[in-house]
């Protein structure tokens, strides 16, 4: 069972949103973090692998700053790591992280692509399933169970008001919610033998890709801060009278209720 | 030579989904403005007699893919049918609803039709370069991006439930019946059982009214005076990530950046101290009410409507006065 | 010169962090409120190998190095001040003396499970005659056939009830002063070893803190540590480790009151304005953030020459007497700037001001510190 888990780096959810100008949001300062649901995504594949043998291989796509992710990933236990850096891939969108990735993951051997069910920061959902389209396989996405036996991954997964049962032959594309398991946190001595483990780096050269074939679709014109929200109307009295004119207000003036 | 502007319509017992009513209201709006034709696409099985409530929101044209291997959703024959209509037909423009089934299926789509996909946009405007431009929240609404696919067609996005009115416009469309034929490779993944939740109430990213509860709930049984008050205003009832991760109330409910993001027309947050990673999940709701016995939390600095007091006092009350405002 | 830290710190901090946060965060009140102890955060600690951070693997540790230790002490308690010294109580004085002082067999008997977090340690040296001078050791042994007999009773001992195993210090001859003193490792369950009552803190409230009793206690002649009469030798090595890792807990008490300070000076508006942009508080907080740099640069320093195998007993003392000080002062100041809030149980400055205070007077009390300090620098010239 050869297990691709795709990771990425992101600003930690407490982390304030700072422009460098209105094309660049500034990273200065700015703690990272794995994305929480590709924890959980490292998490099923190392489950995985410790119930049925194999590899777990994470691979990310970005700067040298990912590095930290498919470090932590290897500290928890994944075996080694494909990064996939290049100057051309500084502004990307889903299109091309799609095509570099899925050329990456073509390079493994592999039974199964697993990954977090959204990137915080992006939070576009889009790459994993696009993934799977270049590759030729099924997916599923936001999936909360996992089974994987006889060449076949049965998932179930959230739906809009319920859940589906899904089955479908690997290799395949899963994508993790965070009900599916609970991440391990990296041990200390994961610690110290992840800088051990192999973490290759990759240009689109080194994949055989040239920057036009992976050229995005989408562009982005301008980033901007969401006005602030004004401070509003503490509305007094006790706990009687603030509950009437709270309603009251909410029906006459905000015209909500 | 592209043409169109397309709704994907879900549809759910029968009658059209309310965010595929909004994006036909606000597709139609954008039709008229690029002098564009707007088309539902619907896909299923017996719906047939939906074309008509399409055209009540503004469709000129409905493509109905009626066939038994459409009676739920599945990825592959969705992806299938949909993907050689776009390619038959080269809109402009094809929207989906930012929901369970348009996250899964619109990267699939925009993949294989060579598309590139505006996620989880709220806003949407006519532009005579890119014909149009999306804004969608990034980082949980922490920051604004305008986007738009310069070149590339069609152009593809998934709107947020909530982010448009819905406009009623009656056409009476055209009706063309798709013929349904999936890929044996898209038929791969089998379906084998679906199970709706047994509890009535609307799913957090669809309503327009949400209560939410914070670790100021103190204990689990204690969210029942928030579902009393979301009864009665027919709300979702969230949760923040601090009551989740203390054992309150269940992950699914959790509303924040590693949570649901939701913008509903009210939230009512009741016990929560606003922490910036709840913020960003709920910042864009038109009006927030907050209810916290701490008179500086944070949650205030965003609130349309506040009262400093103990929630266990005061929903209640509010729960009886929005009884007598709705009977 | 290098004043980076490895990869490897940086990312067991992450990790630390985050089981801080999510694991030590969650009840954390509560255990204060009902001084509870936690033996599950413990059970966590020792798979994450936190318990065997500076042992070598051989006896179940994992080769790592006593910054290392330090910022895991430090990053626990900047959340929870009473896991912090459970894990700092634990490693640098339950486990450390049988690894410094232990013999092989020992080592593997003991030592193994305490790294690997299998089993719970403490130390029992304070006794209510023997504070800060420990020659006042009054409990007693004598050997009698193959076992020692223990009589006698410690106080104030950290992890007790909780802990499985106990390094026990005990005087043969009270003429001899602290050459009498013997170390020892006692199991609990020993019939004639039985706890005592537990302590009522101000702080620290969920780390257990219980009397440990000796009646007619016999062990066996092999749990000696070390020689006959070295135990004060044992004790006094040990202290010096220790205060490593009290240093690294009130440097974590110092800097999450220091944090909460800054967010709430950022979100708290006075006279129209929030007090982060006013000047007292802005000079507060510029004081706060110098002196906790200053005593992490001295832990680290201690640290250093720790794993070094260099001395450091004059500089462990020195990062522990300043840092504790400062954990003192920056969270009376924490209280301070939250005014009335900050002495409510709604923050959680209070708390830390209380956590804080024990660091001045655990593990050799300031005034210790100045002895060994000002003893080590009269020696120097």
């Amino acid at each position: 069972m050869n297990i691709v888990v795709l990771v990425k780096q992101v600003f930690d959810t407490e982390a304030k949103i700072v422009l460098s100008s209105n094309t660049q949001i500034s990273a200065d300062g700015v703690t990272q973090i794995m994305n929480p649901y590709d924890e959980n995504a490292v998490e099923a594949a190392l489950q995985l692998k410790e119930a049925q043998g194999g590899e777990v291989i994470v691979v990310s796509m970005g700067s040298q700053k990912a590095v930290e992710a498919l470090r932590t990933a290897l500290a928890m236990g994944a075996d080694r790591a494909v990064l996939v850096d290049d100057p051309a891939l500084i502004e990307t969108d889903e299109f091309t992280a799609a095509q570099v990735l899925a050329k990456a993951i073509s390079t493994q051997n592999y039974d199964l692509i697993l990954s977090g069910k959204v990137a915080i920061d992006g939070q576009s959902s889009q790459v994993p399933a696009r993934i799977a389209e270049i590759l030729g396989i099924p997916h599923a996405n936001v999936v909360t169970k996992m089974e994987i036996k006889d060449g076949k991954a049965e998932v179930t997964r959230e739906i809009d008001g319920g859940i589906e049962i899904i089955e479908m032959p690997l290799p395949a594309v899963v994508t993790a919610q965070k009900s599916l398991n609970d991440p391990r946190y990296p041990s200390v001595p994961g610690i110290m033998k992840a800088k051990k483990k192999e973490l290759k780096t990759l240009s689109l050269a080194d994949l055989g890709l040239s920057a036009d074939e992976v050229a995005s679709k989408m562009a982005v014109l301008e980033y901007s801060l969401p006005p602030a929200r004004q401070a509003g109307r503490l509305v007094q009295g006790d706990p009687a009278q603030a509950a009437s004119e709270l309603a009251s207000l909410l029906h006459s003036e905000a015209k909500v209720i | 030579m592209s043409k169109g502007i397309w709704v994907v319509v879900e549809q759910a017992q029968g009658s059209i989904r309310k965010v595929s009513l909004e994006l036909l209201s606000a597709g139609a709006k954008l039709a008229a403005e690029k002098g564009e034709e707007l088309a539902a696409v619907i896909l299923g099985s017996g719906i047939g007699n939906l074309a008509g409530e399409a055209g009540q929101y503004g469709a000129d044209k409905v493509f109905v893919a009626d066939d038994a291997k459409l009676a739920d959703y599945s990825t592959g024959a969705y992806t299938s049918v949909l993907a050689k209509l776009i390619n038959e037909n080269e809109p402009n423009l094809v929207l989906f609803g930012n929901t369970a089934v348009g996250k899964d299926l619109a990267p699939r789509v925009a993949q294989r039709a060579g598309a590139g996909l505006a996620s989880d946009c709220t806003a949407m405007a006519a532009d005579d370069a890119a014909f149009v431009t999306f804004s969608r929240p990034l980082y949980a609404g922490k920051v604004n991006a305008k986007v738009a696919s310069p070149a590339a067609r069609p152009i593809m996005a998934t709107i947020r439930p909530n982010s448009f009115p819905v406009v009623e416009s009656p056409k009476t469309p055209e009706v063309v019946n798709v013929a349904v034929s999936v890929d044996a490779a898209d038929l791969r993944a089998i379906l084998k059982e679906v199970i709706m939740q047994a509890s009535g109430r609307v799913p957090l990213t669809e309503a327009t009214i949400i209560v939410s509860g914070g670790r100021g709930m103190k204990a689990p049984e204690n969210f029942s005076i928030l579902e009393d008050l979301a009864d009665v205003l027919g709300a979702a009832v969230g949760a923040s990530r601090a009551a989740v991760d203390s054992g309150l109330r269940d992950y699914e409910f959790q509303v924040g950046q590693t949570g649901k993001t939701v913008s509903p027309v009210l939230y009512i947050a009741c016990g929560i101290s606003g922490a910036i990673q709840h913020l960003a999940g709920m910042f864009s709701s038109q009006v927030i009410v907050a209810i916290n016995k701490d008179p500086e939390a944070n949650i205030f600095t965003v609130a349309d409507y506040g009262i400093v007091g103990d929630l266990f006092e005061i929903v209640p009350l509010l729960t009886e006065e929005c009884k007598k405002i709705k009977a | 010169m290098n004043f980076e830290l490895t990869e490897d710190q940086n990312m067991m901090r992450a990790m630390v962090r985050k089981f801080a946060e999510e694991q030590c965060l969650p009840g954390l009140e509560e255990r204060d409120e009902k001084e509870e102890f936690s033996r599950a955060l413990f059970d966590q600690m020792g798979e994450l190998g936190l318990t065997g951070i500076v042992f070598p693997e051989e006896y179940g540790g994992v080769d790592g190095d006593y910054i290392s230790y330090a910022i895991a002490v430090e990053e626990l308690s900047r959340v929870d001040a009473s896991v912090g010294v459970t894990l700092s109580a634990h490693v640098s004085l339950g486990s450390y003396p049988i690894y410094k002082f232990g013999t092989h067999e020992q080592k593997l008997k003991y030592l193994k499970p305490l790294a690997e977090g299998k089993a719970l340690g403490a130390f029992g040296l304070t006794e209510n005659m023997a504070g800060s001078d420990a020659s006042g050791t009054r409990t007693m042994y004598v050997a009698d056939g193959d076992s020692w007999v223990i009589n006698g009773s410690k106080i104030f001992i950290t992890n007790a009830y909780y802990a499985d195993t106990y390094v026990v210090f005990a005087q043969s001859d009270r003429s001899k002063g602290h050459r009498g003193i013997s170390a020892f490792i006692i199991e609990k369950g020993t019939p004639g070893f039985t706890f005592g009552k537990k302590e009522k803190k101000l702080g620290i409230r969920s780390s257990a803190t219980y009397e440990l009793v000796f009646e007619d206690c016999r062990i066996p002649k092999e749990n000696l540590l070390g020689e006959e009469g070295q135990g004060f030798k044992i004790a006094m090595k040990t202290l010096d480790g220790g205060r490593i890792g009290i240093a690294s807990q009130a440097l974590g008490i110092a800097q999450g009151a220091y944090e909460a300070g800054l967010k709430y000076a950022k979100e708290r508006v006075q006279f129209g304005k929030p007090i982060a942009e006013q000047q007292n508080t802005q000079f507060v907080l510029a004081d706060m953030a110098t002196q906790i740099e200053a005593a992490r640069l001295l832990i680290y320093q201690a640290g250093y020459l720790d794993s070094a195998g260099k001395p450091f007993g004059k500089q462990s003392a020195m990062a522990k007497l300043y840092a504790s000080e400062v954990a003192m002062w920056v969270t009376t100041k924490a209280v301070q700037m939250f005014g009335g809030y900050g002495y409510t149980r709604e923050y959680p400055v209070e708390r830390m001001m209380r956590d804080a205070k024990i660091t001045e007077i655990y593990e050799g009390t300031s005034e210790v510190q100045r002895i060994v300090i000002s003893a080590a620098v009269l020696k120097e010239f």
